[in-house]
């Protein structure tokens, strides 16, 4: 019927298309918010942080700091014109202590002066009188205390414990993951500028737009439409900018709001580390029954998070936590909770995985320590607990797992590898080494797609074809370098068959896009992309039928290819099609919108289908240990990761690579250390440490999972990618264990939790031969 | 007083009303609005700061250093290079651009120009680009988006293509010909000096008892970075020529009070390798290009890491004022927690390391938390010389277990005279725990650092001793 080639455009969907800021980038011509030139009279801000992990503020004098060179305006809790709240779930949480401090680095007051160093220097001149409370420090101490900031959570399938009664062999342990810096390499910022009226236009580093909009209008007591908040670009994000971003841009608002004058509020990395909140650490317990064969039969698990100060996301955390509890594991008789503990640190919240890894340590531990008793390999215990496909294939919140591929991964894993083989080197090495011991481990992984909360998975886009054939793209989702711009673009780009060039995506705005979701849970592109591909979807109905009526041929014989427009063997420019459709007073602009379908959960009895599909992966790494000084290097680690059916090869293998590595330093490096008065020593990268690029390992291999598109209804059949491949850096965590249980003869689980600094593997090593001796 | 002068991206810069203890970085970002260079954390960590700078005593090469820790000044009469500065006038990019496009070596991109400028010193400095040079030359940069591989590989491409930019330093330092060395530079009521000669030197000091003297400024600099504050007279060692010597002789070696590391290293390397192998994780190589031999003696940390290394190898400092000089141990001079005997009208000028004799070894080993680019928990050092099997001479010296970084005096008498084997160090753990009380703290607890301590001799009699040495982390 058509004659439209078949000639493809460029830079369409599974096309391997680079960042679209990648010149920008290695030039230093990419703007990030701290680079673009403000206006004459742009105010700088600085925080005012409690020096206290607990403490009742008695007064705060601002005399001392107004009298400084510079200064324009000093608020706290007291100058907020509205409401004092920017909880992100619950209620109650200020962006300015109100009354009491409850952390070390709370922000209790706030500056504005001409200059960043003036700002600074009052700062430190504003006179506190504190009356110092006893801080509560420990998640121990708080389970202890009954602290909680959010109500207990629980998922529960069977009766746990006549299951475990019944279980002809049983265990008990606990194992604890440290928290987690995001160390985006751009600190927070944003900027507030006071329009007419009572306008508030702030630009602001968030993956946030709308919760920092709502959260501005909160305090300063606007309707949402007096407030407009855009983002261009961050400078990394990994979910420390969803919630905290707030604060930052709440309290530069405030400021401005008092001075009528643009202010800026950036945060120096050391004040950034104290006052922002990181990844939760959690205390796991566990009992586990189980059947001579492996097979577990009744678990009974605690997951303790220390959400510090407030609430912020922990109740989402503890959610997914407990939903990724299971990993790829069918628990027949399970119990699951969670506890949220108060502690008087920074508030935690939303980091990369977000109660993921937390919740797949926890049962990796039991598996593991499983193996150990059985003498099993890990592989064997895990395989013979997979979910199966038809049987034994519901998780503990019921909901039914369609997609299972994880043995299909890892038997991808190990035909790429050879394990059996793999471990007898280890082996080998092993037993002609004595102070330098190795390590191999596995690991899958089944990570859910989809907020948690239904509500949250709705997204919007707004897409505008120009009369030149030029596309201008908006969307809900914002850009940290994930690469979630260019891949929406090749989304559009390919609905309306366009090279990608002529698609430009435009800063995230509430003012064009509104009541947006956070650009976090790994669904930018599965949402946005949608959203977008529904506008362009309609503004090419459009554009057909104007094509119909000049061919003079039915709208269903028009077809879009190679950037033209057919009917048959005639043909337009799209850009010519474009023009005619202005000439004939057709709206070439359309909103998208997309709603997940298929879930739903209920939080309360803690079931539901909260995902709307699984993305999969497996790793298997090598590591070393030196058992003299505890020191590690990751040799090796090979990866298979499940994206569905790519739409951009490039940034997905890079999503992968970048998520493992993340993995990789808070299991291993990067340790959060707090003193007995609650101060945080790591706050600043000469003291947290990341990995660099020498922690990765020397053979790092990265397959992309071939022929595997979604089996629901995704744009153009992809995965998200964004958090998933960051549990496959547990396999890290495993194979030191491996290597340690190997000075036991791999009789013994070894104590050995994360982060793996020098100090606790060689505990762990020490450990290990006194019981083995 | 005269300006400063300097080139700035192939363009003659006279500045003279900048704050003499602006950093760099806020010279760019600020009054040049050149914002390709970042802070990303103030402190010489994340290198997002990195710019490239040739110096006319440097070897006619452009070099890596963190602009958020320099000040202002210290690029008088020097020829600086800026993201901004490397695509050619037509756009094309430079092969380090054009090779981290290639391999997706950008996500976020915050890092990236910090990034471009290391791999840009690294490309000029003709080295092989195999893994090990370039994680020593990355080691000052952190990415948190890609996991570096492809940062790795765009330095393996960019090695391949020829660097349009390889005789730039030369031109541009050539261009500054005439910009005599050394300065000095008051405005806004603080003052920066360069003095040209020992005898300059002298007078500043006694015109100015309470300036302190910048090596590298990597530790003075932070003042100005992070505590936003710089100290009203500070003077640089860095344009006497004397302070730069390096004399490798028969029985000593010495180096002058501003001998960097980096220029050390070669020197180092060929007497002391494990002892260089150490100071190449001493910061990084933006650290190594600004810091200074006598800067780490003279700030006197308890984690300094080559005054152990320094006081194992019985290292002397020569102390020099108008009075005349004297030479003192490492050990006597350092006198407590961030204390030394300098005097007033006194620098360092010059560290002399007695060469080891025939038969002696000297191990150095360091403990911490990421390999590259961190402080240490531990620092270990050892000389030693063994007859028949036993261990005739030792001297261990450590640091991070006390308030100095101070030998092991009970540990020395005890395995002085024993056979070197493994039974021989039954009593090591209690040896280490008369000689130290450590402190908790960020980087280690006590216990670990007295058993890592102890567990570091057993290293080294298992490297020393006879019979083969078993596999270290390192050769894998």
């Amino acid at each position: 019927m058509t004659a439209a080639p078949a000639h493809r455009i460029k830079g369409g969907v599974q096309s391997p298309v680079r960042h679209e800021s990648a010149i920008g980038h290695v030039t230093g011509s990419a703007l990030y918010l701290d680079d673009v030139p403000t206006v004459p009279g742009t105010l700088e801000a600085a925080l005012v942080l409690s020096p206290h992990a607990h403490a009742r503020i008695a007064s705060v004098d601002f005399a001392r700091a107004l009298a400084a060179p510079g200064v324009r305006a000093a608020i706290a809790a007291g100058d907020i014109p509205g409401r004092n709240d920017i909880a992100p779930i619950l209620k109650g949480e200020p962006a300015l202590a109100d009354g009491v401090a409850e952390y070390v680095g709370h922000p209790v007051a706030a500056i504005a002066a001409d200059t960043l160093d003036q700002a600074r220097a009052a700062a430190k001149r504003v006179e506190i009188a504190y009356e110092v409370l006893p801080p509560v420090l420990t998640i121990e101490e708080a389970l202890e205390r009954g602290l909680l900031v959010a109500p207990e959570q629980k998922i529960e399938r069977g009766d746990v414990g006549p299951a475990l009664d019944a279980a002809p062999l049983r265990l008990a342990g606990e194992a604890r993951c440290g928290g987690q810096d995001h160390f985006y390499l751009e600190g927070q910022i944003a900027l507030a500028v006071p329009g007419e009226e009572r306008d508030m236009q702030v630009f602001s580093s968030t993956q946030h737009p709308t919760e920092v909009q709502h959260g501005v209008a909160h305090l300063l007591g606007l309707p949402f439409n007096a407030v407009t908040v855009d983002v261009r670009r961050m400078g990394g994000a990994f979910g420390g900018k969803e919630s905290q971003a707030t604060i930052i841009a709440g309290i530069a608002a405030l400021l401005a709001w008092k001075t009528r004058r643009p202010v800026k509020l950036r945060l120096a990395r050391d004040d950034d580390m104290q006052a922002t909140g990181k990844r939760h650490p959690f205390l796991i317990r566990y009992e586990v029954g189980f059947d001579p064969e492996g097979r577990i039969q009744a678990l009974d698990m605690l997951y303790a998070a220390n959400a510090g100060n407030v609430a912020d996301l922990s109740p989402a955390v503890i959610a997914r936590a407990l939903c990724h509890a299971d990993n790829c594991y069918f628990l027949p008789n399970v119990r699951l909770r969670g506890l949220a503990c108060k502690t008087n640190t920074v508030s935690n919240t939303a980091f990369r995985g977000f109660g993921g890894p937390q919740g797949m340590f926890g049962i990796e531990a039991v598996i593991d320590a499983v193996a150990r008793h059985l003498r099993l390999p890990l592989e064997t215990v895990r395989q013979r607990n997979f979910y199966g496909i038809g049987r034994n294939d519901t998780t503990p919140y019921g909901m039914k797992v369609e997609d299972n591929i994880i043995e299909r991964v890892m038997a991808e894993l190990d035909g790429a590898v050879d394990l059996a083989r793999w471990r007898s080197e280890i082996d080998a090495f092993n037993r002609a080494n004595p102070v330098v011991k190795k390590g191999l481990a596995t690991m899958p992984v089944k990570f859910g797609i989809s907020f948690n909360l239904t509500t949250l998975n709705q997204a919007g886009a707004l897409v505008h074809v120009y009369t030149d054939g030029s596309v201008h793209l908006n969307h809900g989702g914002t850009e940290m370098g994930q690469g979630l711009f260019v891949k929406i673009a090749q989304v559009v780009a390919e609905a309306f068959q366009i090279d990608v060039e002529h698609v430009r995506v435009s800063a995230t705005s509430t003012g064009k896009v509104p009541n947006t979701s956070a650009t976090a849970a790994s669904s930018g592109t599965d949402m946005n992309g949608m959203a977008a591909l529904d506008a362009a979807g309609r503004i090419k109905a459009r554009m057909a039928e104007v094509a119909a009526a000049h061919f003079g041929v039915p709208a269903g014989e028009i077809v879009f290819a190679d950037n033209r427009v057919f009917a048959g063997n005639k043909s337009l420019a799209f850009a010519e099609l474009a023009e005619m459709c202005w000439r004939r007073r057709v709206s070439l602009s359309s909103t998208g919108y997309y709603r997940t379908p298929k879930i739903h959960w209920d939080g309360q009895a803690g079931k539901g289908r909260p995902f709307y599909y699984f993305v999969y992966g497996a790793a298997a790494c090598e590591v070393a240990i030196d058992t003299l000084t505890g020191e590690m290097r990751t040799l090796r680690a090979e990866l298979v990761q499940d994206c569905g059916r790519s739409i951009n090869p490039a940034i997905d293998l890079g999503q992968t690579e970048g998520a493992f590595v993340q993995g990789l330093g808070w299991l291993t490096t990067e340790e959060l250390w707090w003193d007995r008065a609650g101060r945080l020593g790591t706050h600043g990268p000469s003291t947290y440490k990341i990995p660099g690029s020498r922690d990765v390992p020397p053979v790092f291999n990265v397959r992309l999972l071939p022929d595997a598109p979604n089996r629901e209804d995704t744009v153009f059949r992809s995965k998200a990618i964004g958090e998933p491949p960051l549990m496959l850096a547990i396999a890290v965590w495993l194979a030191a264990r491996d290597a340690v249980a190997s000075l036991g003869d791999h009789r013994l689980a070894p104590k050995l939790d994360a982060p793996m600094t020098p100090e606790r593997i060689l505990a762990a090593v020490d450990d290990m031969k006194a019981r083995s001796a | 007083m005269a300006a400063l002068r300097f080139l700035l991206n192939g363009q003659r810069v006279v500045e003279d009303s900048a704050s003499p203890t602006m950093t760099v970085l806020d010279y760019l970002r600020g009054v040049r609005r050149l914002t390709g260079a970042k802070e990303g954390c103030a402190e010489g960590d994340c290198g997002a700061c990195t710019i490239a700078v040739a110096w006319p005593h440097g070897g006619a090469r452009y070099r890596a250093v963190n602009s958020c820790l320099m000040l202002l000044p210290q690029i008088d009469g020097a020829a600086v290079l800026t993201v901004e500065g490397l695509a050619a006038p037509d756009g094309a990019l430079h092969p380090v651009q054009q090779a981290l496009v290639e391999t997706d070596g950008t996500q976020c991109g915050f890092c990236t120009p910090g990034f471009v400028m290391a791999m840009l010193a690294f490309r000029q400095g003709g080295e092989t680009a195999d893994d090990a040079a370039i994680h020593d030359a990355l080691a000052g940069n952190l990415c948190r988006c890609t996991g570096y591989r492809p940062i790795v590989d765009a330095c393996k491409r960019a090695a391949a293509a020829p660097d349009p930019l390889a005789a730039r330093a030369a031109e541009d330092l050539a261009r500054l010909s005439d910009v005599p060395p050394g300065i000095g530079y008051t405005r806004h009521g603080r003052s920066f000096y360069a003095p040209r000669s020992i005898d300059d030197l002298h007078q500043l000091l006694r015109q100015n008892p309470e300036a302190p003297l910048l090596g590298g400024g990597t530790d003075l600099g932070l003042l100005a970075s992070k505590e936003r504050r710089g100290p009203p007279v500070v003077i640089s060692t860095q344009s006497v020529p004397e302070l730069k010597r390096i004399l490798r002789g028969p029985d000593v070696q010495t180096f002058g009070g501003a001998v960097t590391y980096a220029e050390a290293l070669p020197c180092l390397d060929s007497d002391f390798p494990s002892f260089a192998a150490l100071v190449r994780r001493i910061g990084s190589r933006q650290i190594r290009n600004l810091g200074t031999l006598a800067g780490n003696i003279a700030t006197a940390s308890p984690i300094g890491d080559t005054l152990p290394c320094l006081i194992a190898l019985g290292a002397s400092v020569v102390l020099r004022s108008a009075e005349g000089t004297r030479r003192l141990e490492v050990e006597s001079f350092i006198t407590g927690y961030r204390k030394t005997d300098l005097r007033p009208g006194e620098f360092i000028d010059a560290i002399e390391i007695p060469r080891l004799g025939n038969g002696q070894r000297f191990v150095a080993y360091k403990l911490s938390k990421r390999f590259d680019q961190d402080i240490s928990a531990v620092i270990a050092a050892f000389r030693l010389e063994l007859d028949r099997g036993r261990l005739a001479e030792f001297r261990a010296a450590f640091g991070g277990m006390a308030a100095t970084p101070r030998r092991a005096s009970a540990l020395e008498a005890a395995l002085t005279g024993r056979m070197w084997r493994r039974e021989s160090l039954v009593d090591v753990d209690a040896l280490v725990a008369r000689d130290f009380q450590p402190i908790d703290d960020v980087r280690a607890t006590a216990a670990y650092r007295l058993r890592a301590a102890a567990n570091l001799v057993r290293r080294l009699q298992l490297e020393t001793g006879a019979g083969p040495a078993p596999a270290g982390l390192d050769a894998l």
